[in-house]
């Protein structure tokens, strides 16, 4: 017969069991109600991201053209891509242009001009507006826009020509096409420039005050105080900017469709035929799409890899207030 | 976990698979009789149209109802390709289909995509070869599937500056490219910097968007494939022969200047604007298709211009008359609800002759019907003549299609303007690897 002790232990270990159970009921529910209030996420995310992206993964070892069954072809979309496709590797240098002569110049050129800003005594918001309205112009009007200044025959070249300079031909000329973007390019930093300037408006004066006693020279302030303070931010820039140069392509696209609709993507003489073109050339002009889904695949494991080498360079270079990271 | 996952995983693959492709049926389309009586029906036709043109197309169109009292014609401008695409895998295709793209013909006939159209010209006793000239069939069908029908089309010829040539002393059109060459010397002015006032022929490819490597390549007979569907542009020995010859006349003026010369017209951005280097005056000679007309009277150019042929190679003069031609195209896709009626309006915008004149006047394309080719006001116009002829003769062609669309042709036109700015050191050896990689192209389906 059980003792009095006994009867109250296993009653004390039937109360426990039963609070465990509420416990976990009262979890499982409010799980459950987290789930509710997070489903149209969950649903969005699921449909618009995780089912493209398997069905991309699935659709690039196919030979797949919208209009038939996909047909298994295992590896043969990426050995095409890197031992047959004539283009591919054209794409490649042109996309490494972007990302190792644009992509820099926007970072110099927005702390350049957030650093001049932040020297105006007078007017400060006028030219913070000036600065950045180029980026609300959207991407398609701003190539149609250039289109026109940089015309051959355009303002710039008249200019040019009336001050004896070379007029190039621009988009026109293979040589002159990317100089050309890089131009729409560094007229659209506002993005970058308005972060700058407020990166560099929250460095504390107090070090600036401590370098001055100190005695070091402007350039050293610079090097020294600045530049470690503001590198979150061009870690963020740089960052930002290289993804986004991966995937460039609206403005060429415009560019080289402009004059004429039945030029090819990348005209002149494929000088504007980036990665995504090539991308977009293959699934929708020549209806490979399985080709076109192994392309996409490359790019996001490449972008991918280049994040994860940057985010991991970054713990020498960038410098968090506080010893965040 | 690691199972739920790979069961997520299995059923997006089976998700994706199933998507793929999927919609509509392989049945042939049937024929109905015209005469006889018929519920109240709409069909939807879609086209790239937009703007002025979508309004003359729908207008048009309006003459299938007076034809057919019980069908309404639902016309929907802004849809490309992929649009169409799109709709026919996901089951909804609109019951008529038109493209302004003839490389992708190919493509819609290899797939299924739209039908084949054979046993319904077979129900419907007609007879293509009475109805339609022969070169329209090098770009509405592929491997004996008749998929698609023209509905209007654009011819290729040779526009000139009466002026200029009366200036010069020049009685009449080339009929050879040699000539071109010459008269083309002949008529170009310079200015005292030595930069060009008046150009005498240009034959740059890559800037208007009418001078190409098909074009030129027709008037050399070049042949892009043999029967097998293999590339032959470095076999066949009509393409070093054109393109020496373009780069000859590029280099008896100077690559650099040309470029500039086009440049100041606007580059290619003057191809279809007033400033147009043949309708400015500033071009004696070009190669353009027949609705220059329309641009050189909208745009109220005041040069006096005669067309003609675009001159051959002076070792085939039996291709002088003929031209690069082709246009829009029009199908019914597979899966449509009503295909026997799909196939009545389908027949209707690509036979019936009142249709595509009044359609021709308005959209300034050539009319694609043997018989329509005969409309009195058409045959009048001396300048739009040629044009009605160049598509007629049975030697005029569209590029071969296949099922890789324009692929081949942006390649060639790629490597083409390399070639012309000096940068192929070896123009055999180029176009035999231009074979190779569209061969590999063709490979990969």
């Amino acid at each position: 017969m059980a003792t009095v002790a006994e009867r109250d232990v296993a009653s004390e270990r039937a109360r426990a069991a039963e609070r465990r159970r509420r416990r976990r009921r009262s979890a499982r529910r409010r799980q459950l109600v987290a789930l509710a209030f997070m489903s149209p996420w969950i649903i969005g995310f699921s449909a618009f991201y995780v089912y493209p992206m398997l069905a991309s993964l699935y659709f690039s070892f196919t030979k797949y053209d919208i209009l038939s069954q996909p047909e298994w072809v295992g590896l043969a979309n990426y050995r095409f891509m890197f031992t047959s496709d004539p283009l591919f590797w054209v794409a490649i240098r042109n996309t490494l242009w972007i990302m190792v002569i644009l992509v820099p110049l926007q970072v110099l050129f927005g702390i350049a001009t957030a650093t001049v800003l932040t020297r105006v005594k007078r007017g400060l918001p006028f030219y913070r507006t000036v600065f950045f309205l180029p980026t609300m112009v959207p991407l398609v009007a701003a190539a149609l826009g250039f289109i026109y200044i940089l015309n051959p025959a355009g303002p710039v070249n008249r200019i040019l020509g009336l001050l004896h300079l070379p007029e190039p031909l621009w988009f026109v000329d293979p040589r002159w096409t990317k100089p050309g973007l890089t131009l729409i390019g560094l007229w659209g930093i506002g993005q970058v420039m308005i972060i700058f300037l407020a990166s560099l408006l929250d460095v504390p004066r107090q070090l600036y005050e401590a370098a001055d006693l100190e005695g070091a020279r402007p350039w050293q302030t610079f090097r020294h105080v600045t530049l470690p303070m503001i590198s979150p931010v061009i870690f963020f820039s740089v960052l930002i900017g290289m993804i986004q140069g991966f995937q460039y392509f609206t403005q060429a696209f415009v560019i080289s469709k402009a004059g004429d609709q039945d030029h090819e993507v990348g005209f002149p003489q494929d000088s504007l035929l980036f990665y995504s073109s090539r991308l977009y050339q293959q699934g929708f002009e020549g209806f490979h799409m399985g080709y076109a889904a192994a392309l996409s695949w490359v790019m996001f494991v490449v972008i991918m890899v280049a994040t994860l080498l940057l985010i991991r360079s970054s713990r020498r270079w960038v410098h968090y207030q506080g010893g965040f990271r | 976990m690691r199972r739920r996952l790979i069961g997520l995983l299995a059923l997006a693959l089976l998700a994706a698979a199933c998507t793929a492709g999927g919609g509509g049926s392989d049945q042939p389309a049937a024929t109905i009789d015209p005469n006889a009586n018929h519920a109240p029906l709409t069909l939807t036709v879609w086209s790239n149209f937009s703007a002025r043109e979508l309004g003359v197309t729908t207008a048009a169109l309006k003459k299938a109802t007076q034809k057919y009292p019980w069908m309404t014609v639902k016309h929907v401008g802004s849809k490309d390709d992929q649009a169409i695409s799109r709709a026919i895998n996901g089951g909804t295709p609109p019951d008529v289909a038109i493209s302004f793209t003839p490389d992708n013909a190919a493509r819609f006939c290899d797939t299924g995509a739209w039908q084949d159209l054979t046993p319904n010209l077979a129900s419907s006793k007609i007879d293509k070869a009475q109805v339609w000239p022969a070169g329209v069939f090098s770009y509405t069908s592929f491997e004996n599937k008749q998929c698609a029908l023209p509905m209007l089309t654009d011819a290729f010829g040779l526009y000139y500056n009466t002026d200029l040539f009366q200036k010069a002393g020049i009685s009449a059109p080339p009929k050879t490219t040699t000539e071109l060459a010459d008269l083309a010397k002949k008529l170009t002015e310079y200015n005292p910097d030595g930069s060009i006032k008046v150009l005498g022929f240009l034959p740059l490819i890559g800037l208007y968007g009418s001078t190409t490597v098909n074009t030129l390549g027709h008037a050399y007979g070049a042949k892009w494939y043999d029967e097998s569907l293999k590339p032959t542009l470095g076999s066949d020995p009509n393409w070093v022969k054109m393109l020496t010859w373009q780069k000859a006349m590029v280099d008896a003026i100077g690559y650099d200047k040309l470029q500039k010369f086009a440049a100041k017209l606007g580059g290619a951005n003057s191809e279809f604007s007033a400033q147009n280097g043949f309708e400015t005056g500033k071009i004696a000679m070009m190669q353009d298709g027949e609705w220059r007309n329309a641009f050189i009277e909208g745009d109220k150019s005041k040069v006096n211009y005669g067309t003609a042929p675009f001159p051959v190679d002076a070792d085939q003069p039996g291709l002088y008359g003929s031209g690069q031609i082709g246009g829009t195209i029009a199908g019914v896709p597979k899966g449509v609800k009503h295909a026997a009626e799909s196939w009545l309006l389908l027949q209707f915008m690509t036979t019936d002759n009142t249709y595509l004149t009044t359609l021709a006047h308005g959209l300034k394309n050539v009319p694609s019907t043997v018989e329509s080719l005969k409309d009195p006001q058409l045959q009048a116009d001396k300048h739009f003549k040629p044009f009605l002829d160049i598509f007629a003769n049975e030697q005029s062609t569209f590029k071969p299609i296949t099922p890789i669309g324009v692929t081949d042709f942006d390649l060639f036109q790629s490597f083409a303007q390399k070639w012309q700015a000096g940068k192929v050191p070896d123009l055999q050896t180029g176009l035999k690897q231009l074979d190779d990689q569209i061969s590999k192209q063709l490979q990969l389906g």
